[in-house]
Formats: C-alpha cells, structure tokens, sequence
C-alpha cells in the first residue's frame, strides 16, 4: 500500500480512478494529434486530387530505399517500447534497457530522416530555399515538397518530443515504477505508437505514389 | 508569508487557506485558477469593449470622424480576436466551468489540476504575444485571418497575432481533456450520467469541439505563418495553392467555436432557469442529448460562411440543409427552458433576468441564423451588418449575458458574499435593452446593404448608426456596473448562507465559499438532477 499512495495524487479516490483518468486523457491528446495531423492530410488529399501528375513526379525524388528503411526502423522501436511496457508492468528492472533502446531507435531514425532533408536540399527541392524543377507543374511539385516538408517535420518534432518523454521517464521510473504502478510508461507507449502510425501513413503517401515512375 | 485570518471571521475556506501572491500563482485548485482566470479575460473583455466602443464612435458620421481607415481596419481586427479567442472562447468554461464542473461533479478538484493551471499560463503567453502585436501596430486581416490578404498583403503583425491564437489554443484543448476526463472519472457514488445536471452535458459537448476542432485551427495558422514568413505555402495560387482551403480549414475550426462559445451558456441557463422557476428542467434527456447534437451536427456546416466563396451548387445545397438540421437541437432546448418556466414558481432574481433575457436573444440570433443558412438571402446580405447582428445576438445577448448570469448565480459561491440585489436586476435590464438598441438596427442596415468592415458609409444609414451607438454607450454602463458592484461586494456584501437560491445542485451543499477539497464529506447522489421534490425539507421549500 506504501507504494501505492505514493504515487496517488490526492484528487483521485483510487489508484484505479487515477489509473482509468490518465490513460483516458491521453487517449484524447491522442485524438487531438488526430485532428492536427489530420487537417494537413486533409489539404495533401484535396491537392492530390487536383494535381495527379505534379504529385506523383514529386514523389519519385523521395529517397524511397531510405523511407523503406526508415519505417522499418521505427516499427522496430514499437516492438522495443511495447517490451518495456511489458515489463514494466510486471515490475521487472529490465524494461528500464528497453526505454534506453527505444529512445536511441527513435534517434536512428531521427538521424536518417534528417540526412533524407539534406539530400533533398543538395537536390534544389527545398520550398523557399532556392526551389529548382524543370516540369511544367514546377509549382505543384513545390506544394508537393511544401507539404513533405510540413507533414513530416511535424512528424519528425512529435517523435522528438516522444524521445524526450521517454528518456525522462528514466528518472520516475528508476523511483517508483513497478507492478502497481506502470501508468506513465503505458501512456507513453500509446503515444509513441501513435506517432508511429502516422509514419506509416505518410510513407505510403509520399513514398509510394510515384516509386514505379523511378 | 504568514497565514492570518482573524480570530472568529470566517471558517477557513479555499480563498484564505493559503496566503500570498504564490499561492495563487502556483495553485492547483480550480476554483483559485476560475478566479486566475476570471481576472484575466474580464480585463480582456474590457480592452475588447474599448475597440468595440471606439469603433462605434466612428461610425458616428458617415465619413468616419474619428479614425483614419487603416486603423479602423485594425480596431475592428483586434476586437474579434480578443473577443473571440481571448473572452469568449475561455469565458464560461473556464471561469464558471473551472469553478462548478468539479463541485457539480462531487469530485475534489480536475482529473489534471496541474495541467488546469498551464493551461492558464499558456492562456496568458497567448494573450501576451497577442497583445503585443497590438502595442506594436496592430493587425488587419480581420479576425478570419483570410489567405491571401494575410499571408501576403497584409499590413501589421499578423504572424504574432496568429502565433498568440496558435498557443492560446492549446489552453483549450487542456481545457477540453481535463474536463471530459473529468466527467468520465471523477463522479461522486450514485452521480450516473442521467443523473448529471444539464450543466455537465453542456459542458461535455463543449469539450469534445474544444478537442476535436482546436487543432484544426493550430495547424491551419502554422501554415499561414510558413506562408507569410518564407513566401512558401499552401494557400497562395502564386505557389499553386488554393484559398478555398484556408477557408475550409478555419470555418471548420471556427464554426464548431461558435457553439464553444453557446453550449456553455446553455449550460448556465439550465442551471438558472429551474432554480427560480422551482421546477425539474423539463425534457432532461432531450436537453442533455440536444448538446450532443449540437456539438456532433456542428462540426457538419461550416460551408456556410463560404457560400459566396465558390463552392459547387450541390456542397452549398448540403451545407445550407446541415444548417437548418443544427437548429433543430437549439430549438429544442429553447423550447424545454420555456416549457420549465410554464406554470412554475418564477422569481425574477437577477441571474433570472440574464436567463430570460438569454433565451429571448439567443432564439432571435438562431433564427436569423436560419436566413443566413437560406442560400438565397446569405448571398443577398453576405458581408453586410445583418452578419454581424446575427452573431451577436449569438455571442452577446447569448453568451455574455449567459455569463453575467452564471456569475451573478454562482457569486455567492464564488466570494461567499451576496450581490445587491437592486443593482443586479438594474444591469440586467441596462444590458437586454443596451444590447437590443445597438444591434437591432444592425439587421435593418445590414438588410439594405451596409457592408460590414468599413470605416465609413453611405449618408442614409446614419439614422439607424447613431441608434446604434447610442445603444452601445448604454450596453458599456451596463457592463461597467456589475463590475464595480461585484468588486464591492467582494469586501462590504452580506454574507452569503451555503444555499441562497434554494436549489439541488451539489455545489450548493459545501459552504460558501467552499473549502479547499470542495466537501468536507464526500457526497453520495441519489436523486435525479433538479428533483426539488426530494430534496424539498431539505431545501426548506416548505
């Protein structure tokens, strides 16, 4: 029980309450991310619609090995923060490596990424920035690029923000985590695989639309 | 710093448990961070009020004596987005909300009290970085931020005032989760769903749009910002984009905020309206689902404010059928606050007053919402002064007397003092006729063609334009009164018994004002919301 009220704020009856409240407010934050994310789909579907050829050309200049790759990786470090979910929950120490693991693949793939920006950079395909495209629809392209760039630099900050999340959890969890209280690192764990999923969406509409134009 | 209270005065109660400036600014409990809050959008609505008022004085004349163009230009920018995002989107929820939701509930405080006290922080940053756009010259896209004009032509600060929007939101979408978690988790033994006063759905719906819609808007305004900064975008057709979408994105931000701004008021008002008509709420399941209906129905027409933008002829036909399909749920709580107050025991008290006052307003709001939701007459009056009287009889005679109301309702909970009773019932009546004299000249001028947005207008309407000023100089006396006597009050009024209004709410089973964790004893429910029978020796109601 010591461990218990420990962690028990002092609003909530139950460790129980406490437990359903938190996981059900990050299930909404996690609606919010939806709606965020999903006003920007909303604008790729609507130019997508209206600009086929300009969209598809724009998406054979993506590094489609590296994004292939990429999205291997992050899935990867899924698997890595479910196990630390998993033994955290079980109050076994070892899910402390699994965390350490997961931030360093999220960092991978961090890495990766940013050298995918670079490349495009070096290529003149970077809005704004000295933009250069010889089709007709150069300007369609540039949307195309505009939107990668918005779309995956947000994803890339929330996956910045899910590194830091679970490195802090480091500290409470070398405290007080174990089989009576895993709640924060579950919480973490939906929202790093909701990142994940959005990834997973963006490389099919970035990546693969035009991979057979190559 | 030392704790003094003095020796007799008061029990200790959560406005003296804890003394000085950090324990207000560091505090978790929601009724200090209503009362944080309180402070910080009644200074906001004043500021607002002043552009409001400034603006009337120049449409005085016909030529506009005051102010040059370009400036009327920015006052009128700067009233809506104070107004809008900087009162009335926070005004009830989180002052009234922050305040009752967890004592209506049974619970001691938020399911998140700690994020309940960012969210006023990034309140105040929003607010800030807003405000300083102001100080340094002022936006004047008008409060719609529309593409291209702001991404491109716009003079002033725009991207700063996107950038305060864009933060401020985010103290919504705490706001939003705290309270529907709130709802969810944190209801006392007995509190079921069907059990929870009207005040709770209303409140419930309006999260869901502040959770649902506000990021919407963040990422809408991110993209106005990327556009105006690195001439790269979206929304420009010079970078092949399309305006449509910025409208298509905000409108879907900012018709949902429309009922943000409504559903809490209704909450107010179903509180209010049963307790001084001493009868049940009539049609309690039909209310409580009537605010699910709002907040669902009203994320399906926000092409409305774009039938002259260019839409097809079909997506228009859709968007006007949604409309008149959203009125249909505020019909029906008007008609169940009127059909409570049939044959009840009416005692016109001054938080009364606001609620009939309310539900007079809201309906002549609602139905000239109708005609703009006719295809036909939106093109006709689209961009006139007809638009701008339509929304506010929405958000002014709807939510602001609403939450004079509320506060005028829950003040003796609040300060554990009473309000003269004489002067409340005066700025109630100062505000309804105020308010009717400003705006209700603004259909007939908007109907024959005064466009909204200018500074100056044709010599025929200045009739009806000095009407309007007129009424707007009584509205502000209106609203400077409750200021001063509540303030007053605070320190010299009666002390207020834990129960004034005689009515169910559990918020008024805890003294007043309530100590820190809300109930010495945690309540146990076992009545439904607004059963005056059960409770009736309870309540003394005799």
């Amino acid at each position: 029980m010591a461990e218990q009220s420990l962690a028990l704020r002092e609003q909530f009856a139950t460790p129980e309450q406490q437990r359903e409240s938190a996981t059900l407010g990050m299930w909404i934050f996690i609606v919010t991310e939806a709606m965020l994310f999903g006003a920007t789909f909303a604008a790729f579907a609507g130019y997508h619609h209206w600009y086929p050829a300009a969209f598809n050309r724009g998406s054979s200049e993506m590094e489609l090995t590296m994004g292939a790759v990429n999205t291997a990786v992050l899935i990867c470090s899924s698997f890595t923060m479910s196990l630390a979910e998993y033994f955290a929950a079980r109050g076994k120490p070892r899910f402390v490596w699994f965390l350490v693991l997961t931030a360093l693949i999220g960092m991978l793939f961090l890495g990766i990424k940013f050298t995918e920006y670079y490349m495009h950079y070096k290529d003149h395909k970077l809005p704004g920035f000295g933009f250069q495209d010889s089709s007709p629809q150069s300007r369609q392209v540039q949307l195309f690029f505009f939107l990668y760039f918005v779309m995956t630099g947000l994803h890339s900050v929330h996956l910045l923000i899910g590194i830091v999340l679970v490195l802090l959890m480091l500290i409470p969890a070398l405290i007080y985590i174990d089989e009576n209280y895993s709640t924060p690192i579950h919480n973490i764990s939906l929202y790093w695989h909701f990142v994940d999923v959005i990834w997973v969406f963006l490389y099919a509409i970035f990546y693969l639309p035009g991979a057979h134009l190559k | 710093m030392a704790t003094h209270t003095l020796p007799g005065a008061t029990t200790e109660n959560y406005l003296n448990s804890e003394d000085g400036i950090l324990s207000w600014l560091l505090t978790t409990d929601h009724k200090r961070i209503a009362l944080l809050y309180t402070f910080s959008i009644t200074a906001l609505f004043f500021l607002g009020g002043t552009f409001a008022l400034l603006m009337r004085l120049q449409l005085l004349t016909p030529d506009g004596a005051l102010v040059d163009l370009e400036t009327y230009n920015k006052l009128f920018t700067m009233h809506g987005i104070i107004m809008v995002w900087f009162f009335l989107i926070p005004s009830i929820p989180n002052t009234i909300g922050n305040f009752v939701l967890p004592m209506a509930l049974g619970a001691k405080d938020l399911a998140f009290p700690k994020l309940n006290l960012l969210s006023w922080y990034i309140f105040m940053l929003g607010a800030a970085v807003a405000l300083y756009s102001i100080f340094r010259g002022g936006v004047d896209t008008g409060w719609t931020f529309y593409t291209p004009l702001s991404t491109g032509y716009a003079m002033g600060y725009v991207v700063m005032a996107a950038i305060g929007v864009f933060i401020s939101g985010f103290s919504s979408i705490l706001t939003g989760i705290n309270f529907i978690v709130t709802i969810h988790r944190m209801r006392v033994p007995g509190l079921t769903w069907f059990r929870m006063p009207i005040f709770c759905w209303s409140m419930y719906a309006s999260s869901l749009i502040f959770v649902l819609a506000t990021p919407v808007l963040a990422i809408t305004l991110v993209l106005v910002s990327l556009e105006r900064i690195f001439h790269i975008g979206v929304f420009d057709p010079a970078y092949g984009g399309d305006p449509l979408l910025f409208q298509h994105l905000f409108w879907f931000y900012s018709h949902p905020a429309v009922y943000i701004m409504v559903l809490p008021a209704m909450a107010v008002v179903s509180e209010i309206i049963p307790t001084f008509s001493r009868k049940p709420l009539f049609g309690y399941k039909a209310v409580a689902y009537s605010s699910m209906a709002i907040a669902i129905v009203g994320f399906l027409v926000w092409g409305h404010h774009m039938f002259v933008a260019g839409m097809s002829v079909y997506a228009a036909m859709a968007f006007s059928f949604l409309s008149y399909m959203v009125a249909i749920p505020s019909a029906i709580k008007v008609f169940n606050w009127t059909a409570t107050m049939y044959k009840g025991s009416i005692e016109l008290s001054t938080p009364m007053l606001y609620a009939i006052g309310f539900v007079g307003l809201f309906t002549i709001g609602g139905m000239s919402g109708l005609f703009l939701a006719a295809i036909g007459i939106d093109v006709h009056v689209t961009d006139t002064y007809f638009v701008i009287a339509h929304f506010h009889y929405i958000m002014v005679g709807g939510s602001v007397m609403a939450f004079l109301g509320g506060m005028h309702f829950w003040w003796p909970k609040i300060s554990g003092k009473m309000y003269p009773e004489f002067l409340g019932k005066l700025s109630a009546i100062t505000v309804f006729l105020g308010f009717n004299l400003t705006f209700f000249p603004q259909f007939i001028l908007g109907y024959f063609g005064m466009n909204r947005r200018y500074g100056s207008y044709a010599p025929e309407f200045q009739d009806l334009n000095v009407l309007s000023t007129a009424g707007a100089t009584i509205l502000g006396v209106g609203y400077i009164l409750p200021l001063v006597y509540l303030i007053w009050s605070w320190k010299y009024g009666e002390p207020a018994p834990d129960n004034p209004w005689r009515t169910t709410g559990l918020e008024w089973k805890t003294p007043s004002p309530p100590p820190k964790h809300n109930f010495e004893v945690t309540p146990v429910v076992a009545w439904k919301a607004y059963d005056f029978e059960a409770q009736r020796e309870e309540l003394h109601l005799g």
